[in-house]
């Protein structure tokens, strides 16, 4: 890991890039626990953490910025903040906009929540607006229907509107723990590469700073660590 | 906040309440507050200087000019603020940054845009990529600000525009028969005898704004329904001290009573404004003035 | 696939006739601006409906408002204070909120909670109160003499309103009522924006426009095309009201108003 780091260092060095700038961190702020505002109105979550040990492992100053979620790479390319880190899945077409760094959670599932067991998933399912899912569901045959925030879309189940929800597991799985009325229906889906770092395409020294740092937090288990802490016991690591 | 706010588990009733809206984050919400009210203070100014402008230049004799500024007028006018909002700060910031980058970096080797992306050399960044987070955060403010002022200035273009052709010609010509000239007709005449005709329909376009701040956060400028919204949606425990269901119902709740008080008050604002220019005028409320006072 | 092609499968989308899934990747100039067309069906829809009903309403509350009568003034003004004081999206949020709780025990309400009919309604109520503000104000600036007039031919009641005071009313108004239809039709995108939820990806311009830009992460191409629809939608609007406006004002001497046009000229 030594030597990863150092060659990290090395890279800066050779490659000019502005050490003295500070690399701006983009990320939505409204999706636990990948990342959310705490209580003390700052930046939390699993991504808070990962980020700030990703920038200390490359030797950079880091700072959070939210944004809209719409918006979030039409503002990365524009250069309002350098990385977006947030939660997204890789996927071809996000890739053909901006780069990512190699994924820092593994593929996961996609989960369908619901009132009852015995619900139709090809009914009335609920979803956020342009997201992997959302898409997933109108593909499926399933009637879509579409809200602004993950917030939204699990209090339309609660409230009937929907028959069920179907979103990014690690989200629902802390919703369905702690309300009794929930529940998962269906199997789970494999949906996306994973979850990556996203930064501009012209930035290609940035973008192999951070993959070497998650290559290294990938080696020496930290990474791994910090899943289990977030995301639970049942979480898939590498 | 308080000292016995360490740990909120054991609270409950009203040192929970207390607790719970003294943290962090609310206090987020409420510095919001004077972040609108700062907006709407320097937006109503700026957009009145745009609009003036715009009626100018629509009532141009020079013809290009009038064009430009009718056809301010009919395409901003003509566009929801939303969709407006949606590309028209990113094409502002990199129209301000891509000016700077001409000025600064003339002999930068490559090319602005590469593919997708907007790249500037680091000296036309703004603000600059060193600058801490408030002067990120206000400059998003101004570019707020800006936008605002030039969406609504296009509505006040088109109200003055009307309110300069309301004004009664026979002041006009008396002014010119008293020896003024057309410029000084417009200054000493036209511009101060206008008012008393445009005040509703700027007292409309002022209500219509403080309206529109909820579309602050589409420009990136957090604002208080941003951050009620925020709070309110439910929250398990294990994110943060104080788990609640969904409350966006009571923080709507607050929303709306605190738009219909700032309503209120500018109702009364611009009742008093108008009693007052009215005083005087030939208009059926200047009429009615003056026979109050007799 | 050529344009028609696109136009005859997207054509009517919004509404659910057509291809069911949305163009997935190319996004060719024409399909967005066949798809954003095709969701501008929904802000007509919302705009004019909401304008029609509206009208009568706020004719209505602007009388109920300048009444004598306490118990007429009271609600119209509150309900004009209330509308017109609140964020449009607090009150979608809102009303979204309330015919949800009431569908649960009245099903009579089920199609409330959907946007087609809940949307409008909220609209319908937000244009009546701020068209209701114009027509009172233009009610209380009807010039004394036309009313001393109606009065001296033997008018009285309901044909010296309906003969002097409500056309003389609507004269008034019509410039900022106008405005008002403008904004309307503006308000109208908010409705899937941050109102109601969309459903099978039927949605207004403003959704497809938004679905595009997310799909090809460049937000110059969408919005400007739903800008250019919404300026011809404007103008169509303008030029529907300057046609009432020539009819309202048609007993007018026509020397007047023909003077009024060149007036701006005389001043410089």
């Amino acid at each position: 890991m030594k030597t990863i780091l150092l060659s990290t260092a090395a890279l800066a060095l050779t490659a000019g890039f502005a050490l003295a700038d500070t690399v701006r961190m983009g990320t939505e702020g409204a999706y636990p626990p990948y990342n959310f505002i705490n209580d003390a109105g700052e930046v939390d979550g699993f991504e808070r953490e990962l980020g700030d040990e990703l920038c200390k492992r490359a030797e950079l100053t880091c700072e959070w910025v939210t944004n809209e979620w719409d918006s979030i790479i039409p503002n990365l390319v524009s250069g309002n903040y350098d990385t977006i880190i947030a939660g997204m899945s890789i996927t071809d077409e996000r890739d053909e906009v901006i780069d990512f760094t190699q994924n820092y959670i593994p593929p996961e599932e996609s989960l369908y929540v619901a009132l009852t067991d015995d619900v139709d998933i090809m009914g009335v399912i609920a979803s956020q607006t342009s997201t992997i899912q959302s898409s997933y569901v109108a593909e499926s045959g399933a009637t879509l229907l579409e809200f602004a925030t993950p917030d939204e879309m699990v209090a339309a189940v609660r409230n009937g509107e929907a028959d069920a929800a179907f979103f990014q597991g690690a989200y629902l799985k802390p919703i369905v723990e702690e309300s009794s009325d929930l529940t998962f229906v269906g199997d789970p889906i494999a949906l996306g590469g994973g979850v990556g770092m996203g930064l501009r395409e012209s930035d290609g020294e940035l973008r192999e700073k951070f993959d070497a740092a998650i290559t290294s937090m990938k080696e020496d288990g930290t990474l791994n660590t910090l899943l289990t802490k977030w995301f639970g016991e049942k979480q898939k690591t590498f | 906040m308080f000292s016995y706010c360490t740990d909120p588990e054991t609270l409950s009733g009203l040192s929970w309440l207390s607790c719970y809206l003294t943290t962090g984050k609310h206090m987020s919400l409420y510095y919001a507050v004077p972040t609108v009210l700062l907006l709407l203070a320097l937006t109503a100014p700026l957009a009145l200087g745009v609009g003036f402008l715009g009626a100018m230049a629509a009532r141009a004799r020079f013809a290009p000019l009038s064009w430009v500024g009718k056809s301010y007028i009919a395409i901003v006018r003509g566009v929801p603020d939303v969709a407006f909002f949606l590309f028209f700060v990113i094409a502002l910031d990199q129209a301000l940054e891509w000016l700077l980058h001409k000025a600064r970096c003339p002999d930068w080797p490559e090319p602005v845009r590469q593919g997708n992306d907007f790249v500037v050399c680091s000296a036309a960044k703004i603000p600059p990529g060193t600058a801490p987070q408030w002067i990120h955060e206000s400059y998003g403010f101004m570019l707020a600000v800006v936008t605002f002022a030039i969406v609504f200035g296009a509505f006040v273009a088109n109200v003055l525009f009307g309110a300069m052709r309301a004004v009664p010609r026979a002041q006009l010509e008396t002014a010119a028969a008293y020896g003024m000239n057309t410029r000084q007709t417009f200054w000493r005449i036209l511009v101060p005898q206008m008012w008393v005709y445009a005040l509703p329909g700027l007292g409309n376009l002022w209500m219509v704004l403080i309206k529109a701040t909820p579309l602050l956060f589409l420009l990136g400028v957090e604002d208080i329904v941003y951050w009620a919204r925020e709070l309110g949606g439910a929250k398990t425990a294990r994110f943060s001290d104080y788990p609640h269901p969904d409350w966006r119902m009571w923080y709507f709740l607050g929303l709306l009573v605190f738009y219909l008080i700032f309503t209120r008050i500018s109702e009364i604002f611009l009742e008093r404004l108008m009693q007052r220019l009215s005083h005087g005028q030939a208009t059926t409320g200047g009429e009615a003035l003056r026979k109050a006072d007799a | 696939m050529s344009c028609w092609q696109t136009i005859q499968d997207y054509g009517l989308r919004s509404i659910g006739i057509g291809e069911r899934l949305l163009p997935r990747d190319g996004f060719t100039l024409c399909e967005q601006i066949t798809l954003i067309g095709s969701g501008m069906l929904w802000n007509i829809y919302f705009g004019t409906l909401a304008l029609v009903a509206g009208f009568f309403l706020a004719n209505l509350l602007a009388v109920a408002k300048a009444a004598p009568s306490r118990w007429a003034r009271k609600p119209a003004e509150w309900f004009i204070f209330v509308f017109r004081g609140s964020p449009l999206f607090v009150q979608f949020f809102f009303a979204y909120f309330l015919f949800l709780s009431l569908k649960q025990s009245f099903p009579i309400f089920t199609p409330f909670a959907s946007a087609w009919l809940g949307a409008l309604v909220v609209l319908f109520f937000n244009t009546a109160a701020y068209s209701a503000e114009i027509f009172y104000g233009a009610l209380r600036s009807i010039p004394k003499g036309d009313v001393e007039a109606a009065d001296a031919y033997g008018f009285s009641g309901w044909p010296r309103f309906r003969r002097i005071i409500w056309p003389t009313m609507l004269r008034l108004g019509w410039p900022a009522y106008t405005n008002e239809a403008i904004f309307l039709f503006h308000a109208t995108v908010l409705v899937f924006f941050s109102g109601f939820p969309s459903r099978q990806q039927r949605g207004d311009a403003l959704y497809y426009a938004n679905y595009f830009a997310d799909k090809t992460f460049n937000p110059f191409v969408a919005y400007p095309i739903l800008a250019g629809y919404f300026i011809l939608l404007t103008l169509v609007v303008i030029a529907i009201f300057g046609l009432i406006n020539r009819r309202l004002n048609r007993h007018l001497p026509q020397e007047a108003r023909r003077k009024l046009r060149i007036r701006p000229n005389l001043i410089r």
